[in-house]
């Protein structure tokens, strides 16, 4: 086996074998499958309690008028008062009373929503959004309008944009704005991470070498240069199996959960699924003209992310998180060379940071105007471009600009490596002397 | 044969030159001293045979042919700043290591297994090297320089961190692998060890050669002509049994024990000391007082200032 084989076999099974990357694959799929799956089930589970709310209306405007829904009744009582009911509450199995005042002002006292317990906002919006529509119904029909029930009901406009997409090929793809800004978020934080994460790794493996010294023995049987090599890449390899980890342990936890508690959706589609999720959670809601619109919206939705082309965003993510790391570890590399401890490279740290969190700022503005110049500068300079540019593929990059920004970021990067390798080189056997830039640039200029 | 020669080698840092055209020639099967005050130059030209660093002008051979990448596979280096990977196991890393001096992995576990058990350290195979102590960290790092059995070996202070008994134990080593035909290079400030082991050496000052040569040409050349002899008797006697051809430079009490040093003229002989002595008094030890390696290179180092 090659020297360079051996080092990078090395630095991956160290790191993989340790009980915290084992942890962090099992924590981080745990964490993404809960964001899909716990609100899904929360929200069946609240709604699946029948309330039942007591209705005394002095003004017997409202007898009837409130809609129930599935989970929500109205029962509406006559000649009896607040305070009798309260004194035999709990023994009524009421969720609450409502209590309208015989001339309604708009003093809060004139409605009111009495309970042992805490009326959700969702049902309080419910009986409010109820009693203003019929209050304006009222104050329209006092007009004497004719025919005032047609008119209100031809007027009435649901207005939904849809978003289609000119592809290259001439297609068009229905697509959604809120879908690329998601996955768009997504990758670039997630490439943020795993940049820091990963080049930090690196620099404390050089560290940990040129403390123990061991380093003098291992430069003994191998290049300085093939040694940096071999522990960029053996923790490249480390990066990428916990990616895989994650995403195929989501996977299966997600499936497994699906399969175990919600069998009875097995048979229905996905889109189906999580449509009808969303739509009981939201059951508080108007009934039958809002159910139609909703599930227009969210069908559009589940349409706009197939036409996100995965293929692409995984190759793109799987090179820009390489080109990004391979750039950044040989700086953090050539830092933890020149320092003699973790505490010295807080003076070298700054200007690596710097430029990742730039990125994460115009990551938020090439949100909103991915064709923007702005979006378009940063996601070609290379210390920027991982994060940018992976952002705004997404919404969709003209090929130029994708390969342009490749080329510099493959340029870079060698550069970079070359460059670290120099300081590297020196910088692994001296110590005791306190480094600065002035001494890096020295390095930089030695010889063997 | 020579199986290392460094010819006129340069080095220069920013700031100082470490080598100033430092030559030295090893033969085979010898063990080597490479010695010097600190800050002297050894470890640069040790360096600089490992591959580590390379000099500014100079050259090197190996086994008579210019010295190439390939043939750190035949050289094995303990440094004087030694250490391992805390972390790791100790069977884990001792095979890595093995493998990047060239060995196969197969090779390397039969060879280990041989030295563990040679040294008795077999338990460690599976412990962290930092669950150990530094004395059997030091062990094991010389099991690690020397398992692909190099033809060329070189230990910088080796002895440092070991107790009497591993000190023994590891200069024995030494001598068996010189018997085996390997070359040795060491550097140390222990002049004893020198004396013990050490065939030929060279002796580095301020990035320049000031001594170099078999051991036993040096010292003869540093002697004086002076013997000890410790006698019982009176010392005056003693005294005026000489004549002008020798002269006391020293003398010693101890109990009833008296012990003098003299010095000899040219032309006189060590017999007839003791002939002129013997009537004198009654001699308990006689010998010719050969300086020791500390002596000569206290004197070598301050004469080259």
């Amino acid at each position: 086996m090659n020297k360079i084989s051996l080092i990078i076999k090395r630095e991956y099974l160290t790191r993989v074998k340790k009980k915290s990357f084992i942890i962090m694959s099992i924590i981080g799929p745990l964490l993404f499958a809960s964001f899909m799956v716990v609100p899904a089930w929360l929200s069946q589970v609240e709604d699946k309690d029948k309330k039942i709310i007591a209705v005394i209306d002095n003004s017997h405007i409202f007898t009837n008028i409130i809609p129930e829904t599935e989970y929500l009744k109205f029962e509406y009582l006559e000649n009896t008062t607040v305070g009798e009911i309260k004194k035999i509450f709990p023994e009524t199995g009421y969720y609450a009373v409502l209590y309208i005042a015989d001339i309604i002002t708009y003093t809060p006292s004139a409605i009111q929503l009495l309970s042992d317990k805490q009326p959700s906002l969702s049902v309080r919006m419910h009986i409010s959004n109820a009693i203003e529509k019929e209050i304006e119904r009222l104050k329209l029909k006092a007009y004497n309008i004719d025919d005032l029930d047609n008119i209100l009901k031809s007027i009435k406009t649901n207005i939904r944009i849809q978003t289609i997409k000119w592809t290259d090929d001439g297609k068009e793809k229905e697509s959604s704005t809120e879908i690329a800004m998601v996955v768009g978020y997504a990758s670039g934080l997630l490439i943020y991470f795993f940049i820091f994460l990963f080049g930090a790794q690196v620099m404390r493996g050089v560290i940990e070498e040129k403390i123990s010294r061991i380093v003098e023995v291992i430069i003994s049987s191998v290049k300085p240069f093939q040694l940096m090599m071999g522990k960029i890449v053996g923790i490249a390899l480390v990066g990428l199996t916990q990616f895989l980890l994650w995403i195929i342990l989501t996977f299966l936890i997600v499936t497994v959960v699906k399969f175990a508690f919600f069998p009875e959706f097995d048979n229905a589609p996905v889109e189906q699924v999580i449509t009808e999720d969303i739509l009981s959670s939201s059951s508080l809601q108007q009934a039958q003209p809002i159910n139609d619109e909703a599930m227009e919206e969210i069908r559009g939705l589940f349409a706009s992310i197939k036409s996100i082309n995965f293929g692409v965003m995984l190759g793109c993510f799987l090179f820009y998180f390489l080109g990004g790391y391979l750039l950044y570890a040989s700086l953090f590399a050539a830092i933890g060379s020149a320092v003699d401890s973790e505490s010295d490279t807080q003076q070298f740290m700054l200007p690596i940071t710097i430029p990742l969190i730039l990125a994460i700022f115009v990551m938020i503005n090439a949100i909103q105007n991915p064709e923007g110049q702005i979006a378009f500068w940063f996601s070609v300079i290379p210390l920027t471009s991982p994060i940018v540019m992976m952002v705004r593929i997404p919404f969709g990059v003209p090929y130029w600009e994708v390969t342009i920004s490749m080329i510099v970021l493959i340029l870079t990067f060698i550069g970079t490596t070359w460059m670290a390798g120099k300081i590297y080189r020196t910088g692994i056997l001296m110590y005791g002397k306190k480094t600065n830039y002035k001494e890096l640039w020295k390095w930089l200029r030695y010889h063997n | 044969m020579e199986i290392f020669k460094a010819q006129n080698i340069v080095k220069q840092f920013a700031n100082h030159l470490a080598l100033d055209k430092v030559s030295i020639s090893v033969p085979e099967g010898s063990i080597y001293g490479l010695l010097g005050p600190n800050g002297a130059g050894k470890t640069t030209l040790i360096r600089i045979i490992n591959q580590i660093t390379a000099p500014d002008s100079g050259e090197l051979f190996f086994k008579s042919q210019k010295l190439r990448s390939d043939d750190i596979f035949q050289i094995g280096y303990l440094p004087e700043e030694r250490g391992l990977y805390k972390k790791m196991k100790v069977g884990e890393q001792s095979l890595y290591l093995a493998q990047l001096k060239g060995l196969s992995r197969n090779d390397a576990l039969k060879r280990l297994k041989y030295w563990f058990e040679k040294f008795e350290m077999q338990t460690w195979w599976n412990k962290k090297v930092e669950e150990l102590s530094k004395g059997m960290q030091q062990k094991i790092q010389f099991i690690i320089t020397i398992v692909h059995e190099p033809k060329l070996l070189i230990f910088d202070e080796p002895f440092i961190g070991f107790d009497p008994i591993n000190t023994n134990l590891l200069k024995q080593e030494i001598l068996k692998m010189r018997d085996k035909g390997a070359t040795i290079i060491f550097s140390t400030h222990n002049m004893g060890s020198v004396e013990e082991l050490c065939d030929d050496i060279t002796l580095i000052n301020l990035a320049k050669t000031i001594l170099e040569g078999p051991i036993n040409e040096i010292r003869g050349k540093h002697k004086s002509d002076v013997y000890e002899v410790t006698f019982s008797g009176d010392p005056d006697k003693l005294q005026s049994a000489l004549n002008s051809n020798y002269k006391i430079i020293e003398k010693k009490q101890i109990d009833r024990l008296n012990t003098v040093k003299i010095k000899l003229h040219h032309h006189t002989t060590n017999n007839e000391l003791l002939s002129l002595i013997i009537p004198a008094v009654q001699i308990i030890s006689f010998y010719e007082v050969i300086p020791s390696m500390n002596d000569i290179f206290i004197k070598v180092v301050e004469n080259s200032k």
